[in-house]
């Protein structure tokens, strides 16, 4: 059953994959890499699960850690073309 | 594990495998890229909320769970906010989405 589940998270991957290859804006390839890296925690999850290893979940956790932030980095990247750049606080409607 | 449990624990692990691939389907195949977002947060949230509560089942009354539950709550306030923030970033780009031509129903630009 966990190998059945592992299989679906492969497939779930090698379909957002194609979508970050095939991705026309670089939206779509941050939407896919976002895709992916939820698919690698529960990947890592049950593949703890499937070879009696559950200390894999903590791997997971820190690769979600890791995704999140890489995630928001590339965007603000790509938003304002500049990581040290504050934001427009007018236009997103938050105190900085 | 009695087998009502062991059961419940593999439709669980298998709907969310179902939900995982439909919402990778749906990346591949919605037609702009704000419906792809759409059907990415399938993944995000169905797929991997009952794929964990699966484990969670599986692991019983243990440490495990207790990480399991951390994973499902980083997902639960990660996964919004970075779809938020890839929308906006969209947005903010001049990215626009599909609409329908004006006139046949759909609500116009702005």
């Amino acid at each position: 059953m966990f190998a059945a589940a592992s299989v679906a998270l492969l497939v779930t991957v090698a379909l957002a994959l194609a979508r970050a290859i095939a991705g026309p804006t670089v939206f779509d390839r941050a939407q896919a890499a976002n895709t992916i890296g939820t698919a690698a925690m529960l990947i890592l999850a049950v593949y703890g699960f499937l070879t009696g290893r559950p200390e894999f979940l903590d791997l997971a956790i820190v690769y979600g850690l890791l995704n999140v932030v890489g995630t928001i980095a590339v965007l603000k990247f790509f938003r304002y073309g500049d990581l040290g750049d504050p934001g427009d606080a007018k236009e997103d409607g938050a105190p900085r | 594990m009695s087998l009502f449990v062991d059961g419940l624990s593999w439709a669980l692990l298998l709907g969310g495998s179902a939900f995982c691939m439909i919402g990778a389907l749906g990346l591949v195949r919605m037609p702009d890229f704000y419906t792809r977002m759409h059907a990415a947060s399938v993944t995000d949230t169905l797929g991997a909320g009952l794929m964990l509560l699966g484990l969670m089942l599986q692991a019983g009354l243990t440490l495990v769970t207790v990480k399991l539950l951390v994973i499902a709550a980083l997902l639960f306030f990660t996964s919004p906010s970075a779809t938020h923030a890839l929308a906006q970033a969209a947005r903010a780009r001049g990215l626009e989405p599909e609409l329908a031509p004006p006139g046949e129903g759909a609500p116009s630009k702005n």
